[in-house]
């Protein structure tokens, strides 16, 4: 038998979780040293599986097969395609990252404070999301799937009630409150989408008699499983409404500006780029998949739906006054872009909706960790007291300033590329809400451009004439986004080589072949 | 009547006697309850005669090696397949040894002696003259407040009456899923309800709240027991018998003639509908399903922690395995007379004690109302009417006892200067004092809320897909959604313990003896094995899903 290379990937995290808390509470920094180590020995394994994977191979690769509950026809299966190895790999890239920007947000506050922040319980906690993110990205089986998928909210759930940003404009008690609120409201929206979601899972097995992704999708194509129409329809609306709670979709996207806002800057990153994308990846391969025609079927509604959160969230970002909500909104407007383009049911779009998980997760995480290393100079997240940052930390605000860029697509940096293919397969299908998303773009240029303006142009505020330019450590986490972005934009080859075959697959299962160009290229 | 004719009836009411044939009892296949049964007599004696000072140590022992033997008798039993090839009626048919009877006595058995831990613990309280106490008051008689109580107290007088009430309640336990005539049902019924009745009035603290708790359940209880009693008189009226497998040859259609004596209402199809209703009714009381619940946070609440754990564990297996044997065994073939009624029990139970759970402050009462959205979980797998409803009730029942023990067993942790600290205002910042109290209880409550990788969740999944696949579907989306609403008050108190400031004069956590914390230690355990690997128990529960008719 081979190494298992996929469990690995996921054990790996998960046992350094443990170890990690089990760091005796004096040696803070061995901890934190600790998480650093098994988050880069993670992404070193997840260089192994894009390596070992061959994107013109069999669809799933690497793939793992034991029985586990056998009375409820559950099997350990894990398997990856192109897609989840791309999104492994964003995930296993961002948590170093949000480790070391992490840094010093969980340690204990000056004394007398009656907050109360385990340093090792912070840091286990975001590898025990990155071992469950991983493993739901593997899993083939749906049951495995549902269990990580529901599980990865408990420690999402601790992190962004327990921690918060060392300042708060309102003190302690009213910070402590909005924080347990804007838990409270991830973990129940969430679950009541997972538990929706528990149905259309009994269902499916009730429909299928198992639980295996591979087998239940074969079984479809050849005709063998035949679902009444009806039947499919609600499994199909049973998970996507649990996968568009997450991604999330209007309108049930209003967990999480409370949660990016209330959480600290990495663990914000951490939902959007990372668990978020558990949302829209499990659109691809589940809901397509298993419902192709059920799909089809709620394509109109979804892509309206899509359409209203991408220009809702850019019209809600534009009115922002807080940097991390307006982050929150604008990523419910990207992942708006992301839900089009997977149900735009073409080949570019479904590549571009990909593409753009991975661009989106590089892009916001960069805007969103430079932001917080602002926040946590001066102590506030209204935008309003700041200006003139750039004279002052001419760094900061130049890192600031790619992150935002990326963040509107500029053409050159990453999410441009991913944003223009969605478009373009959107409007060859559905010209008009490929037009209307357009403006999307056009209030992202507002946005950002006005964030950017407001906070780092201007003359110095006084409060933050003394404010230091980014550190090494913080350097450290900047750098890379920032390369990587300017990368991707101008050669996104490596990752689309990765995903099409993927995602011409997925569009055969939907029994879907791209528009013919209506006008002809002249002979 | 004349002389004589009085006469005749003496003698040829005499003669039959020396037909009747000795009862054949296999007392082997009754050892389990047997050996609870003597050791509970037993313990009545070490009661009578071993001095003060070291009863509570022989009765701990005792009952621990009762409990021990006992399960191993189960063990031994089903070994030697009386729980599948081997099942059969025993004692003149009186008692079912078949796979469920088997299977829920061991976890009868367990969750017993697990929750004997927690009976037993003496070092929550500080020692009152010298003498360690328990939960349990000094002198029961004595009027609260009274003289005579604080000489009981002066003088260390200890209840340890408790622990054969306990065994004897457990005795009745075993033989309530097992009981395979109406009258041995309604036996067992009357021997764990009474011993549970007295133990809850006896908490040391509280004293006034747990006598009224104890009034309550007794009221109630004695109306439940007497509907179930006219029940079985007119399912007799009926049937012509007591016999389960009688009355469901009757329900068939296949005997038609028992009794001549009852030939006037034999058949009587109202009888058997009015009688069912009762029995059933008697039994839902026991499980605490709506609308038959009303004792249930009163009991709950009041009655002393360890109690109230046992009972809202053991209780509930004892009565849904007498439930599903019922309704399995005897009343298969009125399955749609039946079933209506108990969607409608379920559908209210579940929502019920959901909803009304997010409006409590007390947590043994939020604990109390959780348990009643418990049973309406488990009613969902039984109205699958199917081999997958009985295994999957029998494995929500296991999961869930240990659960419900440990949980309570965390609440008698949590002190302050008036006993336990169960008001939920108490309970703010918990997690800051006492992370790994919290945490487990963290644990507990997410078991409860069904959450993945815990044995809640395989529970829940296991009777869901048992009621999904028995064409219960819109069941199924209703327990969905009462789960989500009895999410929320559990994570209430997740938020409450880890996120709330806590309170300057909040209680203390109590460092208990390696007893509780044996008790929590395998809640935690259990909690976490049946949700990574529950293969096994499900195997368990699969083989043993067949009655015996």
């Amino acid at each position: 038998m081979s190494f298992p290379l996929l469990t690995a990937t996921a054990v790996l995290p998960a046992v350094g979780a443990v170890a990690t808390a089990a760091v005796p509470a004096s040696r803070r920094t061995a901890a934190k040293w600790l998480a650093l180590l098994v988050t880069l020995a993670t992404l070193a394994l997840a260089i192994v599986v894009l390596v070992r994977f061959d994107p013109d191979g069999a669809r799933y690769q690497l793939t793992e097969s034991h029985a586990w509950i056998k009375a409820f026809g559950v099997r350990y299966e894990l398997g990856v395609d192109g897609i989840a190895v791309a999104l492994i790999a964003l995930t296993a890239l961002l948590m170093p990252f949000i480790v070391l920007a992490g840094w010093h947000d969980a340690d204990p506050l000056e004394t007398g404070s009656r907050r109360w922040r385990p340093t090792q319980g912070f840091f286990a906690l975001i590898l025990a999301v990155e071992a469950m993110v991983i493993i739901s990205f593997e899993a083939t089986d749906v049951f495995l799937f549902y269990i990580f998928f529901e599980a990865m909210l408990i420690p999402m759930y601790f992190l962004i009630g327990g921690f918060g940003d060392r300042a708060h404009e309102h003190g302690e008690e009213v910070a402590s409150t909005q924080r347990s609120y804007a838990a409270v409201k991830f973990l129940l929206y969430n679950l009541v989408g997972g538990l929706i979601m528990l149905a259309a899972v009994i269902g499916l097995y009730v429909v299928a008699g198992n639980f295996s992704l591979q087998e239940i999708a074969q079984a479809r194509a050849n005709g063998s499983l035949d679902m009444a129409t009806n039947t499919e329809r609600w499994l199909f609306l049973g998970f996507f409404f649990a996968f568009a709670v997450k991604a999330p979709l209007w309108p049930l996207h209003t967990w999480l500006p409370n949660a990016m806002g209330e959480a600290t800057a990495p663990v914000a990153v951490l939902i959007t780029a990372v668990v978020d994308k558990v949302g829209t990846f499990a659109m691809l391969r589940f809901c397509l998949q298993l419902f192709p025609e059920a799909s089809k079927w709620a394509t109109p509604a979804i892509l309206v739906l899509a359409l209203i959160s991408i220009v809702y969230g850019a019209l809600l970002a534009v009115g922002q006054r807080d940097i991390k909500r307006l982050v929150a909104y604008a990523s419910i407007s990207h992942f708006g872009f992301i839900i089009m383009g997977i149900f735009a049911m073409t080949t570019q779009g479904q590549s571009g909706a990909t593409l753009y998980m991975v661009n989106h997760g590089i892009s916001t995480a960069a805007l969103m960790l430079v932001a917080g290393f602002l926040i946590s100079r001066r102590g506030s997240r209204l935008i309003a007291d700041y200006g003139g940052v750039q004279k002052v930390a001419p760094v900061l605000a130049g890192t600031f300033l790619i992150g935002g860029l990326a963040t509107l697509s500029l053409p050159g940096l990453a999410p441009f590329v991913s944003e223009f293919l969605v478009l373009v397969g959107t409007f060859t299908r559905y010209p008009a809400i490929g037009i209307i998303a357009t403006f999307g773009i056009v209030l992202a240029a507002l946005y950002t451009l006005v964030l950017y303006q407001r906070t780092m142009t201007g003359p110095v505020k006084p409060e933050v004439s003394a404010m230091p330019d980014l550190r090494v450590r913080e350097l450290v986490v900047v750098a890379p986004l920032v390369i990587l972005l300017i990368f991707l934009g101008v050669y996104p080859k490596p990752v689309t080589d990765i995903v099409n075959p993927a995602v011409k697959q997925t569009m055969s299962d939907v029994h879907k072949t791209d528009p013919k160009p209506s006008v002809e290229a002249a002979k | 009547m004349s002389a004589t004719a009085v006469h005749s009836l003496w003698t040829t009411a005499a003669e039959p006697i020396s037909k009747i044939p000795t009862p054949k009892i296999e007392y082997g296949q009754l050892s389990p309850t047997l050996i609870i049964v003597g050791a509970a007599v037993v313990g009545v004696l070490v009661e009578a005669f071993v001095p003060r000072r070291s009863r509570y140590y022989a009765q701990v022992f005792v009952s621990v090696v009762a409990l021990c033997a006992a399960f191993a008798a189960v063990v031994a039993l089903a070994a030697d397949g009386y729980g599948t090839t081997k099942a059969h009626i025993a004692a003149m048919g009186a008692i079912a040894v078949d796979g469920p009877s088997l299977f829920l006595q061991g976890t009868i058995l367990l969750a017993g002696l697990v929750a004997l831990f927690t009976f037993a613990e003496r070092r929550l309280d500080p020692e009152a003259h010298g003498n360690r106490v328990d939960s349990f008051a000094a002198q029961a008689a004595s009027v609260p407040g009274s003289e005579g109580e604080k000489a009981a107290v002066k003088a260390g007088f200890t209840t340890t009456e408790v622990f054969p009430l306990l065994l004897f309640a457990i005795a009745g336990m075993l033989v309530f899923p097992s009981a395979n005539d109406l009258l041995t049902l309604f036996v067992a019924l009357e021997v764990f309800s009474l011993p549970l009745y007295l133990l809850c009035a006896l908490a040391r603290r509280k004293r006034l709240m747990s006598q009224e708790a104890a009034v309550k359940y007794f009221l109630l209880g004695a109306f439940a027991s007497a509907f179930t009693l006219f029940g079985i008189a007119l399912l007799y009226g009926y049937a012509g018998s007591v016999s389960y497998g009688t009355i469901a040859q009757v329900v068939d259609g296949s005997v038609t003639n028992v009794d001549p004596a009852l030939a006037n209402t034999m058949g009587n199809d109202a009888l058997l509908l009015v009688g069912t209703a009762l029995v059933v009714m008697g039994l839902l009381f026991k499980v605490g399903a709506v609308p038959f619940h009303m004792w249930t946070p009163d009991v709950y609440q009041g009655a002393p922690t360890p109690v109230t754990g046992f009972m809202a564990a053991a209780t509930k297996v004892a009565a849904f395995g007498a439930l599903l044997r019922l309704l399995y065994v005897v009343l298969p073939g009125l399955r749609w007379d039946w079933r209506p009624v108990m969607w409608a029990v379920a559908v209210l139970t579940m929502l019920g004690g959901a909803i009304v759970a997010i409006t409590q402050t007390d947590i043994k009462r939020l604990l109390a109302y959780s348990s009643i959205a418990h049973a309406g979980f488990i009613l969902a797998g039984v109205i699958a009417t199917s081999k997958d409803g009985v295994s999957s009730v029998l494995f929500y029942l296991a999961a869930y006892s240990f659960v419900t023990i440990g949980a309570f067993a965390v609440v008698t942790l949590v002190r302050d200067a008036g006993g336990e600290a169960t008001h939920l205002s108490k309970w703010a910042g918990l997690g800051r004092r006492s992370p790994l109290v919290a945490a487990v209880f963290a644990v507990f409550l997410l078991a409860f809320a069904g959450i993945p990788l815990t044995s809640g969740f395989a529970g829940k999944f296991a009777v869901f897909k048992a009621a999904a696949e028995g064409g219960a579907a819109p069941l199924v989306v209703i327990g969905v959604i009462s789960s989500a609403i009895a999410a929320f008050f559990y994570i209430r108190v997740i938020v409450l313990m880890f996120f709330s400031e806590p309170r300057p004069e909040g209680p203390t956590v109590a460092v208990p003896s390696p007893l509780t914390m044996a008790a929590i230690g395998v809640g935690v355990a259990v909690t976490l094995v049946l949700g990574v690997a529950p293969q096994y128990f499900l195997d368990l529960a699969n083989q043993a899903s067949v009655f015996v008719r």
